[in-house]
């Protein structure tokens, strides 16, 4: 096999990974702070992408000037469905009613995108979506290093907040555990709010990478929603290291499989090495093992 | 008052017994033969996941399993087109089974809520199989032989063998609810480490509720392809089931008997018509999205266990101005003195 070919997955897989695991973190983020799984993780990175695609076909702006608009617009649409929805949910059965309200609202907003924007597959562009440069012999396309840095940016900010702010300080310790959180004073109600807001914003940036390096409609929301979801429980549902590490982790065997054996089995890849790690780590390789099994 | 339940089930299944016959149209026979379907795998998907709380998204592998056995073994057995396929759909059923043991096996091991995502990655490794495994016919799919019954009567044996799933999937709901396997598929529900510490045996419990659930569905997805003559993978394998089955249970109320028979009943008909009519998938996708989040916000635990409460209330509420009227009468009111 030749070594070019394994050195250029393993730059895909480090460098669209990393906004795999963007897009993952968010989701991890919401459901260790809130015990919500956000199904609409997936359709809400494809709306991101189609406002970054409105905003450029409409008024010309450009992709990445675009996000200055289009991450604070998601944020607000995180908070909308959260307030209007997740957190009317109660009770013991609060993560599993939240499996059917985030589907709800992603049904909702498929429906919508279609109409307004048809089915028809779209592509996001610039003009240095299809330029590269060469290192060796191994192609850079602009795009995906731009996407590569804008996702390191985004995270180191996100851990920034995290680990360095007050307001991080209450995301983690509602992270570890609401009640003790809520009895310490931190307001967890307002804290889940904006956490989701936060989650939510950042499919602005993932949905534009995406949509400027694949070709997308509404519907593709489902093929990403299994990747995420693969992701966030392969690294530990509620782990921020876990999801870094699986999304770059993923799309690297993934491009590997495709090398090495057939491209048409590299999505396929993905559930098989979920399957596997499951089969000895059934918590995700960073998750913790919870004191109640149930 | 027993007696006034057990004639509604009666008058109920009178009525599904005789549709075919009352409505001939196949536009509307058609729709009857996907409500049965579906009604039989909601029921089916609540024995395991209503009852133990374990929500399976996966539910599709089992269905497209039972739809691929029934195509595979009647095109490589020559099998003549007709009522001789309906043997292969407890066959359906089997293989399905057979899927769903070490899927269980695997997926049951871990918490509640990745069981959730495990069951979903599942459903997407059978997926991806069928389109890109050559024996399934990839994506251009597989036909199954042509049956030649006429046009006006071609629905009936497929309604009321569907009919039958119906019937099969709700008495093995019935038993088991009231087994003591049911009891422990509940107690895992309520509180899986208490029933552990009970000596339940849990994982060989759930794993068996998991499997039992499967048989059905596998046969509905036998019948499925059967009826529709040919079979792709995304819509054996479809995504939109894994939910839609759930959602009708959602509907009708989680772990309730009636419950996802009546959720099937509504979601699965007004979806046909509403395809049949409007033919706007995206209009359909957007009232089905409102549907359940008002369902869900105002009705969190269905519309079967939400009617029971608003009756047993007003019964409560009729039994206190009753008793009240009592009270306001002077010959209780001296009698309640001391």
């Amino acid at each position: 096999m030749n070594s070019v070919a394994l050195l250029s997955a393993a730059k895909d897989g480090i460098l669209t990974g990393a906004v795999y695991a963007l897009m993952a973190t968010g989701l991890t983020l919401i459901f260790g702070v809130m015990d919500i799984i956000n199904l609409a993780q997936g359709i809400l990175v494809i709306l991101g992408a189609y406002l970054s695609y409105a905003l450029q076909v409409h008024w010309g702006i450009d992709l990445f000037v675009g996000l200055l608009i289009t991450i604070p617009l998601m944020f607000i649409v995180g908070i909308v469905i959260e307030r209007a929805f997740i957190g009317r949910l109660k009770g013991p059965e609060k993560t599993a009613m939240s499996i059917l309200v985030t589907y709800a609202v992603s049904l909702l907003i498929e429906g919508t995108l279609n109409m307004v924007f048809s089915v028809n597959d779209v592509q996001l562009h610039g003009w240095y979506v299809a330029k590269s440069f060469a290192i060796g012999s191994i192609h850079f396309g602009y795009i995906y290093v731009a996407g590569f840095i804008l996702a390191a940016v985004l995270l180191s900010s996100l851990y920034y907040m995290l680990y360095r702010t007050r307001f991080g300080v209450s995301v983690r310790a509602s992270l570890a555990d609401q009640t003790s959180a809520a009895l310490v004073g931190i307001d967890v109600r307002r804290v889940s709010t904006i956490t989701f807001g936060i989650g939510v914003a950042i499919t602005a940036a993932g949905g534009m990478v995406y949509g400027a390096t694949n070709s997308f409609n509404a519907s593709s929301s489902y093929d990403l929603i299994s990747r995420l979801l693969t992701i966030i429980v392969l690294g530990g549902m509620g782990s921020l290291g876990g999801a870094l590490l699986a999304g770059v982790g993923m799309v690297f065997v993934g491009d590997m499989v495709g090398v090495l054996w057939s491209p048409v089995w590299s999505s396929m890849s993905y559930f098989v090495v979920l399957v596997i790690v499951l089969l000895f780590r059934p918590q995700g390789l960073f998750g913790q093992q919870s004191a109640r099994v149930a | 008052m027993l007696a006034k339940k057990n004639l509604w089930w009666l008058a109920a299944a009178a009525a599904f017994a005789l549709f075919p016959i009352v409505v001939t149209n196949p536009l509307y026979t058609t729709i009857g033969v996907f409500t049965v379907i579906y009604m039989a795998c909601a029921t089916s998907w609540n024995m395991f996941s209503g009852y133990s709380g374990y929500i399976a998204l996966g539910s599709a592998v089992f269905y497209g399993s039972g739809a691929y056995t029934m195509a595979l073994l009647s095109i490589h057995l020559h099998m003549a087109a007709g009522s001789s396929q309906f043997w292969l759909v407890p066959v359906g059923g089997l293989v399905a089974m057979a899927f769903a043991a070490p899927i269980g096996w695997v997926a049951l091991r871990v918490r509640r809520h990745t069981f959730v995502v495990i069951t979903i990655a599942v459903f997407f490794i059978f997926q991806l199989a069928a389109i890109n495994f050559g024996f399934t016919g990839g994506t251009s799919g597989l036909n199954l032989p042509f049956i030649t019954w006429g046009f006006q009567d071609f629905n009936k044996p497929f309604y009321y063998a569907g009919l039958v799933l119906v019937v099969f999937a709700t008495l093995l709901s019935i038993a088991v609810r009231r087994s003591r396997f049911g009891l422990q598929l509940l107690a895992i529900r309520d509180d899986e480490d208490r029933a552990l510490g009970l000596g339940v045996k849990v994982s060989a419990v759930k794993i068996t509720g998991f499997t039992m659930s499967a048989f059905t569905v596998g046969m509905a997805g036998a019948l499925y392809a059967m009826f529709v003559g040919q079979i792709y993978p995304q819509f054996v394998f479809d995504p939109m089931f894994d939910v839609s089955i759930a959602l009708m249970t959602f509907l009708g109320g989680l772990g309730t008997l009636t419950g996802p028979l009546l959720g099937a009943l509504i979601l699965e008909a007004s979806q046909q018509y509403l395809t049949v009519t409007f033919s706007n998938g995206s209009l359909y996708l957007i009232l089905f999205g409102a549907l359940f989040l008002i369902v869900i916000i105002f009705m969190p635990q269905g519309i079967v266990v939400y009617l029971r409460d608003r009756i047993t209330k007003r019964v409560e509420r009729e039994r206190a101005a009753v008793a009240a009227n009592e009270a306001a009468s002077p010959d209780v009111a001296l009698g309640g003195a001391r």
